[in-house]
Protein backbone atom coordinates (compact mmCIF):
# COMPACT_ATOMS: atom_id res chain seq x y z
CA UNK A 1 0.00 0.00 0.00
CA UNK A 2 1.35 3.39 1.01
CA UNK A 3 4.87 2.21 1.81
CA UNK A 4 6.55 0.73 -1.24
CA UNK A 5 5.18 1.73 -4.62
CA UNK A 6 8.10 1.97 -7.00
CA UNK A 7 5.77 2.14 -10.01
CA UNK A 8 4.18 5.38 -8.74
CA UNK A 9 6.52 8.34 -9.06
CA UNK A 10 6.46 12.03 -9.88
CA UNK A 11 8.04 11.14 -13.22
CA UNK A 12 5.18 8.87 -14.37
CA UNK A 13 2.53 11.46 -13.45
CA UNK A 14 4.37 14.26 -15.25
CA UNK A 15 5.00 12.17 -18.38
CA UNK A 16 1.33 11.15 -18.42
CA UNK A 17 0.22 14.74 -17.96
CA UNK A 18 2.46 16.03 -20.78
CA UNK A 19 1.27 13.33 -23.19
CA UNK A 20 -2.38 13.94 -22.24
CA UNK A 21 -1.92 17.70 -22.82
CA UNK A 22 -0.61 17.10 -26.35
CA UNK A 23 -3.32 14.54 -27.13
CA UNK A 24 -5.96 17.04 -25.97
CA UNK A 25 -4.49 20.14 -27.63
CA UNK A 26 -4.16 18.52 -31.09
CA UNK A 27 -7.86 17.56 -31.60
CA UNK A 28 -9.15 20.78 -30.00
CA UNK A 29 -6.76 22.83 -32.12
CA UNK A 30 -7.83 21.05 -35.30
CA UNK A 31 -11.54 21.58 -34.60
CA UNK A 32 -10.97 25.25 -33.69
CA UNK A 33 -8.89 26.01 -36.81
CA UNK A 34 -10.49 23.44 -39.19
CA UNK A 35 -7.01 22.89 -40.65
CA UNK A 36 -8.08 19.58 -42.26
CA UNK A 37 -11.25 18.30 -43.97
CA UNK A 38 -13.92 17.26 -41.43
CA UNK A 39 -13.56 13.53 -42.16
CA UNK A 40 -9.82 13.58 -41.45
CA UNK A 41 -10.32 15.61 -38.26
CA UNK A 42 -12.76 12.94 -37.02
CA UNK A 43 -10.10 10.29 -37.58
CA UNK A 44 -7.52 12.35 -35.65
CA UNK A 45 -10.04 12.87 -32.80
CA UNK A 46 -10.71 9.12 -32.60
CA UNK A 47 -7.02 8.13 -32.66
CA UNK A 48 -6.04 10.82 -30.12
CA UNK A 49 -8.88 9.69 -27.80
CA UNK A 50 -7.87 6.01 -27.90
CA UNK A 51 -4.20 6.85 -27.33
CA UNK A 52 -5.07 9.23 -24.50
CA UNK A 53 -7.18 6.54 -22.77
CA UNK A 54 -4.15 4.21 -22.95
CA UNK A 55 -1.89 7.00 -21.60
CA UNK A 56 -4.24 7.54 -18.64
CA UNK A 57 -4.42 3.79 -17.93
CA UNK A 58 -0.64 3.49 -18.04
CA UNK A 59 0.54 6.66 -16.28
CA UNK A 60 -2.36 7.61 -13.95
CA UNK A 61 -3.91 4.21 -13.15
CA UNK A 62 -0.44 2.56 -13.36
CA UNK A 63 -1.63 -0.43 -15.36
CA UNK A 64 1.29 -2.60 -16.30
CA UNK A 65 1.11 -5.91 -18.13
CA UNK A 66 3.73 -7.38 -15.77
CA UNK A 67 2.91 -6.01 -12.32
CA UNK A 68 -0.89 -5.44 -12.39
CA UNK A 69 -2.76 -8.52 -11.04
CA UNK A 70 -3.94 -10.73 -13.88
CA UNK A 71 -7.61 -10.69 -12.75
CA UNK A 72 -7.67 -6.87 -12.97
CA UNK A 73 -6.38 -7.02 -16.54
CA UNK A 74 -8.88 -9.77 -17.37
CA UNK A 75 -11.75 -7.67 -16.00
CA UNK A 76 -10.54 -4.69 -18.04
CA UNK A 77 -10.21 -6.80 -21.18
CA UNK A 78 -13.66 -8.31 -20.69
CA UNK A 79 -15.19 -4.86 -20.15
CA UNK A 80 -13.43 -3.61 -23.29
CA UNK A 81 -14.86 -6.51 -25.34
CA UNK A 82 -18.37 -5.88 -23.96
CA UNK A 83 -18.08 -2.16 -24.71
CA UNK A 84 -17.01 -2.85 -28.32
CA UNK A 85 -19.86 -5.33 -28.83
CA UNK A 86 -22.47 -3.02 -27.31
CA UNK A 87 -21.41 0.24 -28.98
CA UNK A 88 -20.52 -1.38 -32.31
CA UNK A 89 -23.60 -3.63 -32.32
CA UNK A 90 -26.00 -0.80 -31.37
CA UNK A 91 -24.63 1.45 -34.08
CA UNK A 92 -24.72 -1.22 -36.81
CA UNK A 93 -28.29 -2.24 -35.96
CA UNK A 94 -29.68 1.27 -35.48
CA UNK A 95 -28.06 2.81 -38.57
CA UNK A 96 -29.01 -0.20 -40.67
CA UNK A 97 -32.59 0.21 -39.45
CA UNK A 98 -32.45 3.93 -40.16
CA UNK A 99 -31.16 3.26 -43.67
CA UNK A 100 -33.91 0.72 -44.41
CA UNK A 101 -36.68 2.93 -43.00
CA UNK A 102 -35.47 5.98 -44.89
CA UNK A 103 -35.05 4.57 -48.38
CA UNK B 1 1.83 -3.13 7.47
CA UNK B 2 1.15 -6.79 8.03
CA UNK B 3 0.26 -9.38 5.39
CA UNK B 4 -3.45 -9.57 6.31
CA UNK B 5 -3.93 -5.85 5.79
CA UNK B 6 -2.20 -6.00 2.39
CA UNK B 7 -4.47 -8.92 1.42
CA UNK B 8 -7.58 -6.97 2.43
CA UNK B 9 -6.34 -3.95 0.49
CA UNK B 10 -5.73 -6.05 -2.64
CA UNK B 11 -9.20 -7.65 -2.39
CA UNK B 12 -10.93 -4.31 -1.95
CA UNK B 13 -8.93 -2.76 -4.78
CA UNK B 14 -10.05 -5.63 -7.02
CA UNK B 15 -13.69 -5.28 -5.94
CA UNK B 16 -13.57 -1.55 -6.62
CA UNK B 17 -11.95 -2.24 -9.99
CA UNK B 18 -14.88 -4.55 -10.89
CA UNK B 19 -17.29 -1.74 -9.92
CA UNK B 20 -15.40 0.67 -12.20
CA UNK B 21 -15.58 -1.80 -15.10
CA UNK B 22 -19.37 -2.13 -14.71
CA UNK B 23 -19.61 1.66 -14.48
CA UNK B 24 -17.62 1.85 -17.73
CA UNK B 25 -20.25 -0.39 -19.33
CA UNK B 26 -23.04 1.96 -18.17
CA UNK B 27 -21.19 4.85 -19.80
CA UNK B 28 -20.63 2.79 -22.96
CA UNK B 29 -24.40 2.28 -23.27
CA UNK B 30 -25.01 6.00 -22.76
CA UNK B 31 -22.42 6.74 -25.47
CA UNK B 32 -24.12 4.27 -27.82
CA UNK B 33 -27.49 5.91 -27.09
CA UNK B 34 -26.03 9.36 -27.74
CA UNK B 35 -24.51 8.30 -31.06
CA UNK B 36 -27.80 6.77 -32.20
CA UNK B 37 -29.81 9.86 -31.13
CA UNK B 38 -27.27 12.42 -32.37
CA UNK B 39 -29.23 13.41 -35.48
CA UNK B 40 -32.72 13.18 -33.94
CA UNK B 41 -33.08 16.93 -33.50
CA UNK B 42 -36.89 17.11 -33.86
CA UNK B 43 -36.40 20.55 -35.46
CA UNK B 44 -34.50 21.77 -32.38
CA UNK B 45 -30.94 23.08 -32.13
CA UNK B 46 -27.96 20.77 -32.78
CA UNK B 47 -24.50 20.51 -31.29
CA UNK B 48 -22.99 23.09 -33.66
CA UNK B 49 -25.25 25.85 -32.27
CA UNK B 50 -25.23 24.71 -28.62
CA UNK B 51 -21.69 23.63 -27.80
CA UNK B 52 -19.06 26.13 -26.76
CA UNK B 53 -15.68 24.63 -27.63
CA UNK B 54 -13.68 26.91 -25.31
CA UNK B 55 -15.95 25.97 -22.38
CA UNK B 56 -15.40 22.27 -23.13
CA UNK B 57 -11.64 22.91 -23.37
CA UNK B 58 -11.53 24.63 -19.97
CA UNK B 59 -13.55 21.75 -18.45
CA UNK B 60 -11.09 19.27 -20.00
CA UNK B 61 -8.11 21.13 -18.56
CA UNK B 62 -9.71 21.34 -15.10
CA UNK B 63 -10.21 17.57 -14.99
CA UNK B 64 -6.78 16.81 -16.44
CA UNK B 65 -4.97 19.09 -13.98
CA UNK B 66 -7.07 17.63 -11.15
CA UNK B 67 -5.85 14.15 -12.17
CA UNK B 68 -2.28 15.44 -11.84
CA UNK B 69 -2.92 17.10 -8.45
CA UNK B 70 -4.56 13.89 -7.23
CA UNK B 71 -1.38 12.10 -8.30
CA UNK B 72 0.60 14.59 -6.16
CA UNK B 73 -1.70 13.76 -3.22
CA UNK B 74 -1.05 10.03 -3.74
CA UNK B 75 2.72 10.62 -3.88
CA UNK B 76 2.53 12.72 -0.71
CA UNK B 77 0.65 9.85 0.96
CA UNK B 78 3.45 7.48 -0.08
CA UNK B 79 5.92 9.90 1.53
CA UNK B 80 3.68 10.04 4.69
CA UNK B 81 3.36 13.82 4.42
CA UNK B 82 -0.11 14.44 5.82
CA UNK B 83 -0.17 18.22 5.32
CA UNK B 84 0.82 17.86 1.67
CA UNK B 85 -1.84 15.17 1.09
CA UNK B 86 -4.52 17.50 2.51
CA UNK B 87 -3.25 20.43 0.45
CA UNK B 88 -3.26 18.49 -2.86
CA UNK B 89 -6.65 16.91 -2.12
CA UNK B 90 -7.92 20.43 -1.44
CA UNK B 91 -6.59 21.65 -4.80
CA UNK B 92 -8.18 18.63 -6.53
CA UNK B 93 -11.46 19.38 -4.79
CA UNK B 94 -11.44 23.04 -5.91
CA UNK B 95 -10.69 22.02 -9.54
CA UNK B 96 -13.53 19.47 -9.41
CA UNK B 97 -15.96 22.05 -8.03
CA UNK B 98 -14.95 24.47 -10.80
CA UNK B 99 -15.65 21.72 -13.36
CA UNK B 100 -19.12 21.00 -11.93
CA UNK B 101 -19.91 24.75 -11.80
CA UNK B 102 -18.96 25.20 -15.47
CA UNK B 103 -21.08 22.20 -16.43
CA UNK B 104 -24.10 23.44 -14.45
CA UNK B 105 -23.72 26.88 -16.03
CA UNK B 106 -23.67 25.28 -19.48
CA UNK B 107 -26.77 23.19 -18.67
CA UNK B 108 -28.61 26.18 -17.22
CA UNK B 109 -27.78 28.26 -20.32
CA UNK B 110 -29.05 25.54 -22.65
CA UNK B 111 -32.28 25.07 -20.67
CA UNK B 112 -32.83 28.85 -20.64
CA UNK B 113 -32.54 28.86 -24.46
CA UNK B 114 -35.27 26.22 -24.66
CA UNK B 115 -32.74 23.46 -25.38
CA UNK B 116 -33.47 21.36 -22.29
CA UNK B 117 -33.52 17.55 -22.13
CA UNK B 118 -37.20 17.52 -23.20
CA UNK B 119 -36.53 19.33 -26.50
CA UNK B 120 -35.34 16.41 -28.66
CA UNK B 121 -33.95 12.90 -28.58
CA UNK B 122 -30.50 14.35 -29.16
CA UNK B 123 -30.79 16.63 -26.12
CA UNK B 124 -32.24 13.86 -23.92
CA UNK B 125 -29.25 11.68 -24.75
CA UNK B 126 -26.82 14.60 -24.29
CA UNK B 127 -28.12 15.54 -20.83
CA UNK B 128 -28.23 11.89 -19.73
CA UNK B 129 -24.65 11.15 -20.82
CA UNK B 130 -22.98 14.38 -19.67
CA UNK B 131 -25.21 14.65 -16.58
CA UNK B 132 -24.35 11.11 -15.46
CA UNK B 133 -20.67 11.98 -15.69
CA UNK B 134 -21.30 15.22 -13.77
CA UNK B 135 -23.11 13.27 -11.04
CA UNK B 136 -20.13 10.92 -10.79
CA UNK B 137 -17.78 13.90 -10.43
CA UNK B 138 -20.04 15.31 -7.70
CA UNK B 139 -19.94 11.92 -5.97
CA UNK B 140 -16.15 11.95 -6.30
CA UNK B 141 -16.07 15.41 -4.67
CA UNK B 142 -18.05 14.04 -1.71
CA UNK B 143 -15.62 11.13 -1.55
CA UNK B 144 -12.65 13.59 -1.53
CA UNK B 145 -14.25 15.65 1.26
CA UNK B 146 -14.86 12.50 3.35
CA UNK B 147 -11.27 11.34 2.82
CA UNK B 148 -9.91 14.78 3.83
CA UNK B 149 -11.93 14.47 7.05
CA UNK B 150 -10.61 10.96 7.69
CA UNK B 151 -7.01 12.10 7.11
CA UNK B 152 -7.50 14.99 9.55
CA UNK B 153 -9.11 12.87 12.27
CA UNK B 154 -7.57 9.42 11.78
CA UNK B 155 -4.26 10.21 10.09
CA UNK B 156 -2.68 8.20 7.28
CA UNK B 157 -3.53 4.80 8.77
CA UNK B 158 -3.51 1.70 6.51
CA UNK B 159 -7.33 1.67 6.07
CA UNK B 160 -7.29 5.39 5.18
CA UNK B 161 -4.49 5.08 2.59
CA UNK B 162 -6.30 2.04 1.19
CA UNK B 163 -9.46 4.14 0.68
CA UNK B 164 -7.39 6.97 -0.73
CA UNK B 165 -6.01 4.51 -3.31
CA UNK B 166 -9.55 3.53 -4.40
CA UNK B 167 -10.58 7.20 -4.54
CA UNK B 168 -7.64 7.68 -6.92
CA UNK B 169 -8.90 4.87 -9.16
CA UNK B 170 -12.35 6.52 -9.22
CA UNK B 171 -11.03 10.02 -9.95
CA UNK B 172 -8.70 8.94 -12.78
CA UNK B 173 -11.51 6.75 -14.20
CA UNK B 174 -13.80 9.82 -14.41
CA UNK B 175 -11.13 11.66 -16.38
CA UNK B 176 -11.01 8.73 -18.83
CA UNK B 177 -14.80 8.90 -19.31
CA UNK B 178 -14.43 12.63 -19.97
CA UNK B 179 -11.96 11.90 -22.82
CA UNK B 180 -14.83 9.96 -24.41
CA UNK B 181 -17.27 12.82 -23.82
CA UNK B 182 -15.20 15.57 -25.41
CA UNK B 183 -14.16 13.27 -28.28
CA UNK B 184 -17.67 11.98 -29.02
CA UNK B 185 -19.88 14.91 -28.00
CA UNK B 186 -18.11 18.28 -28.05
CA UNK B 187 -15.44 17.96 -30.76
CA UNK B 188 -17.60 16.33 -33.51
CA UNK B 189 -20.46 18.68 -32.47
CA UNK B 190 -18.20 21.68 -33.03
CA UNK B 191 -17.13 20.58 -36.53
Amino acid sequence: MGEARPYRSLRTYLIGFALALVLTAVPFGLVATRALPAGQILVVIAVAAVVQVLVHLRFFLHLDLRTTPRENLLALGFAAVLICIMIGGSLVIMFNLHYRMWV
Amino acid sequence: MNATMTGVHEERAFGFWLYLMSDAIIFALLFATYLVMRNNLAGGPGGGELFDLSNAFVETMLLLVSSLTFGFAALSADARRRGAVLMWLGVTFVLGVAFVMLELREFAGMIAEGAGPDRSGFLSAFFTLVGTHGLHVSGGLTFIAVMMGQIVFKGLTPPVTSRLFRLGLFWHFLDIVWIGIFSVVYLPGGL
